[in-house]
């Protein structure tokens, strides 16, 4: 017993190791007072210092977060609408089909995600003048494009575990079925809606392919900013924005974690009675 | 109350006659229809799940649908409410056609044994919900709700999330969401199967009440048959998504007009014969387990007709001694097992190697011993107009 749980531990802890050691080492590098990667100088928040200096890079990153917002923000409103329809037409020729095709985007090559994009826009231009050139805008139509597929079988998901009769018991009170949607319905899939957004955030945020084929002059995404930097030698400034990312969205998944589980409890529909 | 009972053997038992039942609730009896169903039908892909169900049920009824799992009983239902578009026929409620009216535009609220409590509303939000999408005034909405509250004796509640609350707080809730829309009819389907045996005898008293003080009529569709006689002035036995047999629980149950109705409806021992000879008092059937037996004139049943002969399990007294007049039957058997229920003993007695008689005995003195044990001889006898002559 007590050697089976020791193995249990090891495997556990080259587990965790494996994932998170290098992320530990990043941060760790961030305040390292050298030039030199491998070389550990001493504490230091020089680099720190040297990062809200690099107009590039904050810039780069504040066009991030706004496409990141937008798009998520679209992509959950697009997305929910999608499942939604998908789960109350009931049973329709090629249905099946239709499931299939939403969530075909989440195994699509992003390469290939990213050139049929650019190839659209680039007719698009010539066809009717739209878009006049490729910058923040395409970026957040390809990101809400590709986000919005995960969002669509999120809510999908959670729509197959609503209890189907809550909805049919709102139009027995005489609820229409619009009020319905958005008395009834949007509350409980809310949670996959939440969830949803911030996985269209992430998305967004971390994407580097997609938006390198559809970005303009002048519209260099976060991701593409560090990309370019780290061809030209790593820079220490970009572990300390890496750092600065990792403790955000830590932060973010912790907070979200948490309404989440709270959002839950007070929705689930029969638990235990209270005596 | 005061119900003109279908007297068995007038020949209309078997189906659905237009015959209003007078209901003394509430006053407002009305011998017109109040919910007409004419000719209905629903197929889900071609498999029939109701079929030409005709129906007429008077204002301030409780009406009972009773049915095994699958019998339609729900889909009828479910169509009253709106949910399910009638293959063929059509339902009148009030004398409107509801044909081709949403859920949401009928004067019908139903009750799902689920309950369907919204989870993300309050006790008080859950019943004001339907009165709010009619745009009564807030003022009013309040009244209405803490009246109605009050009535299911849920008064104090009124902040409390669906999760804080016990299963038949939340058969409250869902009852109260109902009735505060004051339908005119109220659709409830299996509305006690989800609590427990204690709890589901009190809240049938409960039920049974506010349809009195209200006035609503009840339609309740249930696979309990104790439920449906306890509660409704009216039954229907649904079998196949037809009705098989419909009358007053009392009817419904002492005269069972076929055989399915008579093993659905509580325990029935049965025995199948043929009809030797008729007099005027009786008839005597020749049954291949027991014997020749004598039993009611039945209209139809003829001399040579093959028929089944029932009696109920309560019907059937048990003693040491023979009893024997001109219109008791009684027959030699030995207990092979009994169950002992406090109020009552179920004795199971063989009169030979291949048939078994119920009895159900109220125990009605007490005793310290049992009287009867297993294995010992014992008459079994029942008066002539315990017997029921069932033609198939």
């Amino acid at each position: 017993m007590r050697q089976r749980s020791t193995f249990l531990f090891t495997t556990l802890a080259f587990g965790y190791a494996f994932l998170y050691l290098p992320i530990v080492i990043l941060m760790v590098y961030s305040f390292n007072d050298s030039r030199i990667q491998s070389v550990w100088n001493g504490f230091s928040l020089r680099w720190y210092s040297a990062l809200l200096n690099n107009a590039q890079v904050i810039d780069a990153a504040l066009l991030s977060l706004q496409i990141a917002l937008i798009s998520a923000t679209i992509a959950t409103i697009l997305g929910t609408l999608a499942g939604l329809s998908l789960t109350h037409m009931g049973r329709f020729k090629g249905r099946l089909l239709f499931t299939g095709l939403i969530a075909a985007p989440l195994i699509m090559p992003e390469v290939i995600t990213g050139l049929s994009l650019l190839l659209v826009f680039v007719s698009t231009e010539q066809l009717i003048g739209w878009p006049e050139s490729r910058g923040t805008l395409t970026i957040i139509f390809a990101h809400i494009t590709f986000s919005m597929a995960f969002v669509a079988v999120i809510v999908q998901s959670r729509l197959s575990t609503v209890d189907k009769s809550l909805e049919e018991a709102a139009m027995d009170l005489g609820g229409r079925p619009f009020r319905v949607a958005i008395d009834v319905t949007l509350p409980l899939i809310a949670p996959a809606m939440v969830s949803g957004w911030l996985l269209a955030f992430t998305l967004s945020l971390d994407d580097l392919v997609i938006a390198s084929f559809v970005s303009g002059p002048g519209s260099s995404t976060l991701p593409m900013v560090i990309f370019s930097k780290v061809k030209l030698g790593v820079a220490p400034d970009v572990n300390a924005l890496a750092t600065l990312v990792i403790t955000l969205v830590g932060i973010g998944v912790v907070i979200a974690g948490f309404v989440m589980h709270r959002m839950e409890k007070s929705r689930r529909p029969h638990p235990q009675a209270i005596p | 109350m005061t119900i003109p009972v279908n007297k068995s053997g007038d020949g209309t038992q078997d189906q659905a006659g237009p015959e209003p039942v007078r209901a003394s609730n509430g006053g407002n009896a009305n011998t017109e229809p109040f919910v007409r169903i004419e000719n209905l039908s629903k197929q889900f892909d071609g498999v029939t799940v109701v079929d030409g169900v005709d129906l007429d049920i008077s204002q301030g009824e409780l009406f009972a649908i009773l049915g095994g799992s699958g019998c339609g009983k729900t889909t009828l239902l479910r169509m009253l409410a709106g949910f399910e578009t009638p293959s063929a026929g059509r339902i009148l409620i009030d004398g409107i056609d509801m044909s081709g009216l949403a859920p949401y535009q009928r004067p019908v609220n139903m009750m799902v044994q689920s309950y369907a409590v919204f989870p993300h509303m309050t006790v008080e939000n859950n019943v004001a919900y339907g009165l709010r999408k009619e745009g009564i005034d807030k003022a009013r909405i309040g009244e209405q709700v803490a009246q109605i509250l009050s009535l299911v004796q849920l008064s104090g509640y009124e902040k409390r999330k669906p999760h804080q609350l016990s299963g038949g707080q939340l058969q409250r809730v869902a009852l109260a969401r109902a009735l505060v829309k004051k339908p005119k009819v109220l659709l409830l389907d299996e509305p006690l199967a989800a609590l427990d045996k204690k709890l589901r005898q009190r809240t049938q008293f409960e039920l049974m009440n506010i349809q009195h003080e209200l006035g609503i009529t009840f339609v309740v569709v249930t696979h309990d048959q104790e439920e449906a006689m306890n509660l409704a002035t009216r039954i229907a036995v649904m079998d196949e998504g037809k009705f098989v047999q419909m009358g007053t629980p009392t009817h419904v149950y002492e005269s069972p007009s076929n055989r399915f109705v008579a093993d659905f409806f509580g325990t029935m021992n049965m025995f199948e014969g043929n009809v030797t000879a008729i007099t005027n008092q009786y008839l005597l059937i020749d049954t291949v387990d027991i014997g020749v037996i004598k039993a009611p004139p039945t209209p139809g049943v003829h001399a040579g007709s093959k028929v089944w002969l029932a009696v109920r399990p309560e019907k059937i007294a048990i003693s040491k001694e023979p009893i024997s007049s001109e219109f008791t039957t009684s027959i030699k058997g030995v207990v092979t097992d009994l169950g002992y229920y406090g109020n009552r003993t179920i004795y199971r007695v063989a009169t030979n190697t291949s048939n078994v008689i119920e009895i159900s005995a109220q125990n009605q003195f007490r005793a310290s011993v049992p009287t009867l044990d297993s294995s010992d001889e014992v008459f079994i006898s029942w008066e002539l107009t315990n017997s029921i002559v069932l033609k198939e």
